[in-house]
């Protein structure tokens, strides 16, 4: 592998992490926009108190893709900045407000209405962000120049669909009783939209985004890639139907990496289509290699550290697949 | 106004209101780690109430800070692509570093906030501490890509771009301590002042509170030590601006004329027209003494560079001497608080020393702000000094107004909240026979 390639899959992997992560917390944002039933209350509390002490830690993981993007690729970060300045103008929006109002909301006085209108802006924002990010991903991908285009948007949907499901099913493991049940079935309602969402996404990607479409039909790695995905979409399926959480939990979080993967790759070697590559984009190349060792040695301090912080509020097995009769806390 | 001044206050209305949030998060998690360290030493309820009131006040300003440090992260390509496209690889480095920094204060920040019954007592502490040296590395690394666009190294120039790429030669441009120095010790000075102010203002009222005392003690311990050395650090950094960016010093001295022997203008207004700066208090020899640490040196003036190239030079004069001022007046606060503690042998707590540190609570973060613009307003018309300017750095965008009018609302929003909350927090304080014994 070249350095640049070595980078590119490092900041596919901290996408796939910002996805897991950062994106399940805008998709418990959007379940407490869609609180309802007698348990609305209790859903929006699990939602800010699985969410409340990491969500910062999550979201560096998108800053990490920006700062390594600037460094190993500037001439990619600096087209992309300016193609995408609408929508991602709008994300910076989105993620101000959802962090600001989540951390206002929980330190504001306990009176319902002033939840409820920090909730609102908090869960608002949560939808707007994802949406964006998939705007951005689908003008990226598609080689547009800004202007939305039905494909972005349909993109934009898709991935706040699939942050919904990614937030359900995560839910439903630290939820109990009653409560697990909501989030198991928004988990295989959200599920459903992002198989038509899906769908929908690439049909429209067979006109708008042809390079696209291309690497999902007809590359080497598509067929074994999308069968990979859809069994792990039917494993999340079955495993939301029996009530086995924790492997639907495993089984969505796959599906999802496995999405992202595949955008990655039916991109390749594309950083922005249609003109920039990994090698075209390329700062120099004993840059590249500092960069990836210094991002070598960030990964021993930062992933032990992160392994703690979910040790702590995740409970004793914070990435088990296996569900337990006496689950810790 | 055109598209290169919407980007520049756009840019500038970010950075001034992220400047604050970042330093707080720099200086807030030291003190609260030196308070719940008292308490678990001292078993003394009243530090452990003092550490857990910061920890609050700590979450919502890094959660703003987090947030609106983002902004900065992609308002560098969304407003200066050019910039970025030149000099992303000389200057990354530090910038990713930075972003490892970022993650292991919002994970510890996490386990710290969240964490009070749920982990020992002693992984709470390192978890502060881990947060406090985190926000002291994310400053660092900032600053020193701060210092390259001052002081440019690590590249060679071939046809308008960079060659020969040195990302740790850049990383460590000439003076890269000196700066590094100054910047982290404006981060405790003006925080810790802040916090002191807001102390002291509730112990004029109640002499005998105990929370009040503790947290004035914890917040004068830091602030006032870093305000008492920020003078020496400014003496670094004044001589490493005389060596590197003499247009800057010119500028910010008003010095249009290159003298030897020049004086030292406290106050006063410079007139570009007139090449002169108008009533200022001239202390002979002074400049020249404090530069170059030599009453007989040679100072360059604005003349001696060519007028394209000048910063405006009543900008900068002024704001150095805002920031002077106000760190002059911290530093004898400070040293005033030293000499008492010294003689009385407890925290200074009299009434009219009191009033002093209320009366100082903003001048840490005036001296900040106007720190950074005449760092800021002194390199210009470069974004990197002498290498590429402003204008060639700015986006093709069009109709920047909007974006600016747009994020301007949303840190007046964001800025008014915060106050509120922080304000009500402050309100809440313990009274005297709340405070827990």
């Amino acid at each position: 592998m070249t350095p640049a390639e070595i980078l590119g899959a490092a900041m596919l992997g901290a996408l796939v992490l910002y996805a897991l992560l950062g994106g399940a917390d805008y998709g418990g944002g959007i379940w407490d926009l869609l609180a309802s039933g007698p348990r609305a209350r209790e859903q929006r509390a699990l939602v800010e108190r699985a969410i409340g002490p990491i969500w910062e830690a999550n979201h560096v993981w998108l800053v990490l893709v920006v700062v390594v993007l600037f460094t190993g690729f500037p001439a990619a970060f600096a087209a992309i900045s300016t193609r995408l300045f609408v929508p991602l103008t709008l994300l910076l929006l989105g993620i101000v407000l959802r962090g600001a109002a989540f951390t206002f909301r929980t330190y504001d006085t306990p009176r319902d209405e002033v939840q409820r209108r920090w909730g609102l802006v908090f869960s608002g924002s949560s939808l707007l962000a994802p949406m964006m990010l998939g705007v951005v991903v689908g003008t990226i991908a598609s080689g547009g120049r800004g202007s939305f285009s039905a494909f972005s948007l349909l993109t934009g949907l898709f991935a706040a669909g699939l942050f919904a499901f990614l937030a359900a099913a995560y839910l439903a493991v630290e939820a109990e009783g009653e409560l697990r049940e909501d989030f198991r079935r928004r988990a295989i309602a959200a599920g459903a939209a992002v198989f038509l969402l899906a769908a929908a996404t690439a049909a429209a990607s067979a006109r708008e985004a042809p390079l696209v479409f291309r690497g999902l039909t007809g590359r080497a790695f598509s067929l074994p890639l999308h069968l990979a995905t859809g069994a792990a979409a039917l494993l999340a399926f079955a495993a939301l139907f029996r009530r086995r959480v924790r492997l639907a939990r495993l089984a969505a979080a796959a599906q999802v990496a496995l999405i992202v993967v595949g955008w990655g790759a039916s991109q390749h070697p594309f950083l922005v289509v249609p003109d920039l590559t990994l090698e075209s984009a390329s700062a120099p190349r004993n840059v590249q290699v500092l960069l990836a060792w210094a991002l070598g040695a960030g990964a021993v301090v930062v992933f032990p550290c992160l392994y703690l912080l979910f040790r702590v509020f995740k409970g004793e097995r914070p990435f088990s697949a296996i569900d337990r009769a006496r689950d810790g806390p | 106004m055109d598209d290169l001044l919407w980007a520049r206050w756009l840019f500038g209305t970010s950075l001034a209101f992220h400047i604050v949030f970042a330093a707080v998060g720099v200086a807030m998690p030291l003190m609260m780690v030196v308070a719940e360290w008292r308490w678990r030493r001292t078993g003394d309820p009243a530090w452990g109430e003092v550490a857990r009131r910061w920890a609050k006040g700590t979450a919502i300003l890094f959660a703003v800070g987090a947030v609106s440090g983002t902004v900065i992260s992609f308002e560098l390509g969304l407003l200066w692509p050019a910039f970025m496209r030149f000099a992303g690889a000389i200057i990354g480095m530090p910038f990713s570093l930075e972003g490892f920094a970022f993650f292991t204060e919002a994970i510890f920040l996490g386990i710290y906030l969240y964490g009070w019954e749920r982990v020992s007592p002693r992984l709470h502490l390192a978890s502060g501490l881990a947060v406090a040296l985190s926000g002291a590395a994310s400053a660092f690394f900032v600053t020193l890509a701060n210092g390259w666009m001052n002081r440019p190294s690590g590249f060679a120039m071939a046809a308008g771009l960079a060659r020969e790429v040195d990302p740790l030669a850049a990383m460590f441009s000439p003076g890269w301590a000196e700066q590094v120095l100054h910047v982290l010790l404006s981060c405790y000075a003006a925080t810790g002042f802040a916090v002191a102010g807001i102390h002291a203002f509730f112990l004029r009222r109640e002499p005998a509170n105990r929370f009040h005392l503790r947290a004035l003690s914890a917040a004068l311990a830091v602030g006032g030590a870093a305000a008492l050395l920020q003078p020496l650090s400014g003496d670094f950094s004044a001589r490493l601006v005389a060596r590197e960016q003499p247009v800057k010093l010119a500028a910010l001295e008003g010095q249009f004329a290159t003298e030897r022997g020049a004086p030292l203008r406290i106050g006063g207004l410079p007139d570009a027209e007139a090449r002169r700066t108008r009533w200022a208090l001239e202390i002979p020899h002074g400049l020249s003494l404090l530069a170059f640490h030599d009453p007989g040196a040679e100072v360059k003036g604005l003349e001696a560079f060519p007028r394209d190239e000048w910063p405006d030079p009543v900008k900068v004069h002024l704001a150095f001497q805002v920031m002077v001022g106000a760190g002059t007046a911290m530093a004898l606060v400070a040293l005033w608080g030293l000499a008492l503690a010294w003689r009385r042998r407890e925290v200074p707590a009299g009434r009219r020393y009191l009033l002093a540190v209320v009366l100082c609570a903003p001048l840490g973060f005036a001296a900040l702000e106007a720190g950074w613009l005449v760092t800021e307003w002194g390199r210009q018309p470069f974004a990197v000094q002498g290498v590429l300017r402003t204008a060639e750095s700015v986006t093709t965008v069009r109709g920047l107004a909007a974006p600016f009018w747009l994020f301007t609302a949303l840190y007046l929003f964001l800025g008014a909240v915060t106050a509120a909350l922080l304000w009500r927090q402050i309100l809440h304080a313990p009274r005297g026979e709340e405070v827990p014994r």
